[in-house]
């Protein structure tokens, strides 16, 4: 480390670094109610470099966050109790997860951040506290080969950083494990919701078009007065394979996310049934579109979800994907079969 | 280190060895792996994303979310 660091010049370094609050403004909390629902997400990012939380000095503890505004608003958030010092890295607007898995929460960006920033000359220790889930991208004995400075991985979780750090920078195992309650799957959907909305739409309007098919060519007529079973089915199965899954999520039996929605779709397209007095073959034909449809969105949520892996989810789709497009095209056909007879 | 940086606490120690306590935990992150100084772990890593696995079919590459790659927001595919 450089001894002979001149105090004026540290100041006046310090003095020119952003100071942020540990409280939310209303902007910050719209922000994550916008973000959480896909408006505007791409521009939700913070300017890379060092900013403030309180008054921290050279000997302050150091957090590095993504640039993704909802992960910097979320940790400066849990620094009410400190001074201390926030290194954004650059992680194009991604989450600290993801960009981990991606590379852009890696190693190499976070050498070069340190180094950019000259973190050395700001704090005198060497010590930089790095949410765990970024040990996908950061290899700790590599930056610390490289500029000194030791990573030491925090909880997966911001709000635990305060007893993670009253603890003497020590994490229980539950601080390291990453649970998805419900709270936390809720949270989730309103982005999937959104994710389908245009291929949900053009189902919608095929079965509302298929619903005036007849042997007599097309009715539009028959569309308006039969479509509006098939348009509930589909928009049910939709929901059921995308919120009601996902929340119910452990309850539902089986492992394969597929089989989930497929359980559930079935459920839901039954209990609609009973409300209604259709024909059996075009209720059949739209138990097996909406099944497929529920299999394949629930399916969607492996993504999401925090514990599902690469081999496994391959593995699942090798099997369910062909399985799904049978259905859906069985019943498909069963449907305009059932408006032609 | 291993055990430190799993999220799904796959590792246990015993003997100030590394065991794996259930690999039927393990999401494939890979960051076991990549923390791991002595190089003892290797990962297949990659995201359990049916979209991702799905648009790296289609377009004859990796999985990749193309929510991420392309409009580089926090997907809700990772």
């Amino acid at each position: 480390m450089d001894s002979v660091l001149d105090y004026t010049s540290l100041k006046s370094l310090s003095a020119s670094i952003p100071v942020v609050s540990a409280k939310w403004s209303y902007g910050d909390f719209w922000n994550a109610v916008k973000v959480r629902w896909g408006i505007g997400r791409d521009n939700s990012k913070v300017t890379p470099g060092i900013y403030k939380i309180g008054n921290p000095n050279n000997q302050s503890d150091v957090f590095v966050s993504a640039n993704y505004k909802l992960s910097f608003d979320v940790l400066r958030k849990n620094l009410d109790f400190i001074n201390a010092w926030i290194l954004v890295i650059d992680t194009k607007g991604v989450n600290v997860w993801c960009a981990a898995g991606k590379g852009n929460f890696g190693t190499k960006n976070l050498i070069e951040s340190i180094i950019g920033n000259s973190l050395k000359d700001i704090v005198k220790h060497h010590k930089l506290i790095v949410s765990q889930l970024a040990a996908v991208g950061v290899a700790a004995h590599e930056v610390r080969k490289s500029t000194g400075f030791k990573v030491i991985f925090g909880p997966v979780r911001a709000v635990d950083i305060k007893d993670f750090v009253d603890a003497g920078y020590k994490a229980t195992p539950e601080m390291r494990k990453v649970n998805f309650p419900i709270y936390d799957r809720a949270k989730l959907i309103p982005v999937d919701l959104m994710y389908g909305k245009y291929k949900l739409l053009i189902a919608l309007f095929s079965v509302f078009f298929l619903s005036g098919l007849d042997r007599s060519g097309f009715i539009f007529t028959k569309m308006i007065q039969t479509g509006f079973f098939p348009i509930t089915n589909i928009l049910a199965s939709y929901l059921a394979g995308i919120v009601i899954t996902p929340l119910l999520l452990p309850v539902i039996p089986f492992r394969a996310f597929a089989l989930k929605g497929a359980l559930c779709g079935m459920l839901v397209i039954l209990i609609l049934n009973l409300g209604f007095s259709i024909p059996f073959i075009e209720r059949l034909s739209l138990g097996f579109i909406g099944i497929g449809i529920a299999s394949f969105m629930a399916m969607n949520f492996t993504g999401s979800s925090t514990f599902t892996s690469l081999s496994g989810v391959k593995l699942e789709m090798k099997w369910s994907i062909p399985v799904q497009i049978v259905i859906v095209a069985v019943g498909i056909l069963l449907f305009i079969i059932s408006k032609l007879i | 280190m291993c055990e430190t940086v799993c999220p799904h606490a796959v590792f246990q120690i015993s003997n100030k060895k590394a065991q794996i306590r259930d690999i039927n935990d393990c999401m494939e992150c890979g960051a076991c792996a990549l923390n791991c100084r002595f190089g003892a772990i290797s990962v297949t890593s990659g995201v359990g994303c049916a979209a991702g696995i799905l648009n790296g079919i289609l377009k004859n590459t990796e999985p990749s979310c193309d929510c991420t790659a392309t409009k580089e927001k926090e997907s809700s595919c990772c």
